[in-house]
């Protein structure tokens, strides 16, 4: 499936294991939020992955602590008009201080990408929109009253500077 | 009112180039339908029963005489001449065709009107009291923030896929026209000493399962509102319910969790927010804001005008019209004035371009370029000098906008129904048509005064039935159209549902069976100063229930 970061289709190098699937020894790969959880506490033994994939009812705070060991977060969206994982996004970037890939998988359309970058999502993984049509929707809007982890200063900061 | 700057109006006109774009990729066939659908609701376009519906956003309620012009032109280029004004403050046109929308959309940028956010699971447009910066009991001007507010939610990235729609209200009146009470989230601006801050509710709502707001902050400092608004969005985000539509409104999610546990998890959220996360609004934005909804400058007038005693005198149906129709103003020598747009026999709220036109010349001429529209859907020039009243009345008369009824018992909210509405299990316009004609007489709708019927086609509940003193709600059985009556409804700051009292009649009985609820209260009253809600509370509903259903 076309994998859109940074402006081009990228090579996807990661793999989801399913939950039950046994864990590969090496290469990159990311697991369920529970899965991941129940490896670090010792409940399930295996190779650590780097890789958690988050479900709409999963806590992001929970992964504080394990923050700096993460490369990939997978934010799914089982569909598209479930909004969730905006809220998810914008507390792994704004709060918690994530500072790896943030990739949107599921149901992702390209009318919803606009949306998912302001809320700190940078990686796109969709089979509805291409290349082109990602940089079209990502370059819809020019200015934002809200502040985001990229883009531009909030309109409110940038009047006053005005 | 507020005028867009550079950043604002760019927004707009890259929305619309962006529908257009959606629209093409629609009726192309590379949007499928359903896939569309998310995206024309954020833009107002609803698939009603016989063609697409555009709701255009009136923020807060406000028109200016150039917008209100613009509508009419719209009206009468891609509709069939009218528009409908509705109870969110707004507009809709119910013949557009879809490819001309976007064109809707340009004409509608040109003059600083959007239809962003108007449908879908979002942030709705903010409504207020329809007399804000011009009513005498007002604490302050509530439209600067709603403005922010406006802003704040365009195009918010959190928050355009919630479980349901949302809507935020907000008064500044002790006396509270903006029905906060059954809102989302209302808000009601407080001072403490020198400084404003709000008393947030959140929860209200009507629809298939009513709820009255919870308290839940009594002070938000004004520097935090929208930072707190952020900590009640997403704790509805996260945690409200999307298994079930019927369930998925905040109001839900307050009930189930309790309020106790609600008001915790939104405070929790609040305080957990790092510097980083908070909105940060300059205080010079802030002031930059209100500087647009001074007070315009009205030359000193008497207090009372010897040429409108004047007309009163030589005019019985303009002396009414006046003590129906108008509304205290905190300058001495003017008034509020309310546009009915409910005379009878016509769709509660409807107006046709020419008579929109009117009222943009009136406006233009006698209310310093300011237009109301309420959530009664009516319209309201703010800002007129009692000396003007005549030659306003002669002119909104001429054009069959004259009725002295606001707030009286022909003054009725009433949803479109199952005319146009492909939600509803009943008509509303003509059964509310219908009581209107029992009391068609001016006198003795005035003997009556104030008494607000609400009319819905279903329980879905866009006539606001819960909460009209007398409410009426049309459900289906078997096929044949039934309509329940509701007694005890308000919206103000006394809110209360009203409850269904008994089987529901047919719809040529509900006419008579309204009538002798409305001689029980003359009958049963102090005093003609007794107003219907004030008499049913203390006699109480088991009477009027009684008076109902009453064979004839």
């Amino acid at each position: 499936m076309p994998l859109v970061k940074g402006g081009a289709e990228i090579a996807n190098d990661w793999t989801f294991v399913p939950d039950g699937a046994p864990l590969p020894g090496l290469g990159r790969f990311s697991v369920s939020f529970s899965r991941y959880l129940g490896l670090k506490q010792g409940q399930e033994n295996g190779p650590l992955p780097n890789g958690v994939r988050l479900g709409p009812v999963d806590d992001p705070g929970q992964l504080e602590p394990f923050l700096p060991e993460i490369a990939l977060i997978e934010v799914d969206f089982p569909r598209y008009t479930d909004g969730r994982g905006y809220s998810q996004a914008q507390l792994l970037r704004r709060r918690y201080g994530y500072p790896g890939e943030l990739r949107a998988v599921g149901h992702v359309l390209r009318d919803q990408i606009f949306y998912m970058h302001r809320s700190g999502i940078d990686a796109y993984e969709t089979r509805r929109a291409g290349l082109s049509e990602v940089v079209e929707a990502l370059g819809e809007f020019t200015e934002a009253y809200q502040p985001a982890v990229s883009g531009p200063a909030t309109i409110f900061r940038e009047r006053d500077g005005a | 009112m507020y005028r867009y700057d550079q950043f604002d109006a760019l927004i707009v006109h890259e929305r619309v180039a962006q529908f257009r774009g959606q629209v093409a990729r629609r009726l192309s066939g590379e949007l499928l339908e359903d896939e569309f659908k998310p995206l024309r609701l954020q833009n107002g376009v609803y698939l009603q029963l016989h063609a697409y519906m555009l709701r255009i956003a009136i923020p807060y309620g406000q028109l200016s005489p150039v917008q209100l012009r613009r509508l009419a032109e719209i009206a009468r280029d891609y509709d069939r001449g009218f528009g409908h004004f509705t109870t969110r403050q707004n507009i809709q046109f119910n013949w557009v065709a879809l490819k001309d929308i976007p064109d809707v959309l340009e004409k509608l940028a040109e003059v600083e009107m959007h239809a962003i956010q108007t449908s879908g699971n979002c942030i709705r447009n903010t409504t207020t009291d329809h007399f804000a910066g011009a009513a005498q009991d007002e604490l302050l001007d509530p439209r600067a923030w709603c403005e922010i507010i406006r802003q704040w939610s365009t195009f918010h990235p959190e928050f355009a896929f919630l479980p349901r729609k949302f809507k935020i209200a907000v008064t500044a009146a002790e006396h509270d026209r903006a029905a906060i009470r059954v809102h989302d989230v209302g808000l009601h601006i407080r001072k403490r000493g020198d400084e404003v801050g709000f008393e947030v509710h959140v929860g209200g709502g009507q629809g298939r399962t009513p709820h009255l707001a919870a308290l839940v902050n009594p002070f938000v400092p004004e520097a935090q509102i929208l930072d707190y608004l952020e900590a009640i969005m997403r704790v509805y985000n996260r945690h409200g319910r999307r298994d079930n539509k019927y369930k998925a409104r905040i109001k839900i999610l307050v009930s189930e969790l309790g309020e106790a546990e609600y008001i915790r998890q939104v405070e929790e959220e609040f305080a957990a927010q790092r510097p980083g996360e908070k909105i940060d609004l300059p205080a010079s934005e802030v002031a930059r804001i209100h500087a647009y909804f001074a007070l315009p400058a009205l030359a000193a007038r008497p207090a009372v005008s010897k040429t409108l005693e004047a007309a009163k005198a030589a005019d019985p149906a303009f002396a009414r019209w006046t003590r129906a129709n108008l509304h205290p103003h905190k300058v001495a020598g003017y008034t509020s004035v309310t546009v009915s747009l409910k005379p009878l026999g016509v769709a509660p709220g409807d107006a046709t371009g020419a008579q929109m036109e009117v009222v943009a010349d009136l406006c233009e001429k006698y209310g310093h370029a300011d237009i109301r529209v309420s959530h009664a859907q009516n319209l309201i020039l703010p800002h007129v000098a009692l000396a003007d009243l005549p030659a306003v009345y002669a002119a909104l008369d001429a054009a069959g906008l004259g009725a002295a009824n606001e707030s009286r018992i022909t003054d009725m909210i009433v949803c479109p129904g199952l005319d146009y509405c492909n939600l509803a299990n009943a008509r509303s316009i003509p059964v509310a048509l219908a009581v209107q004609k029992v009391f068609a007489d001016p006198a003795y709708e005035e003997d009556i005064g104030k008494l607000h019927i609400n009319v819905s086609g279903c329980i879905n509940a866009c006539g606001h039935h819960h909460v009209g003193h007398i409410g009426i709600l049309g459900v289906d059985k078997k096929g044949e159209e039934f309509y329940q009556i509701l007694l005890g409804g308000r919206a103000d700051e006394k809110a209360a549902l009203g409850e269904i009292v008994g089987p529901g009649l047919k719809a040529e009985d509900v006419p008579a069976a309204i009538h002798r609820v409305v001689e029980f209260y003359r009958a049963g009253r102090t005093s003609p100063a007794e107003k219907f809600i004030d008499t049913l509370e203390r006699i109480g509903h088991q009477r009027f229930q009684e008076a109902l259903y009453a064979a004839g």
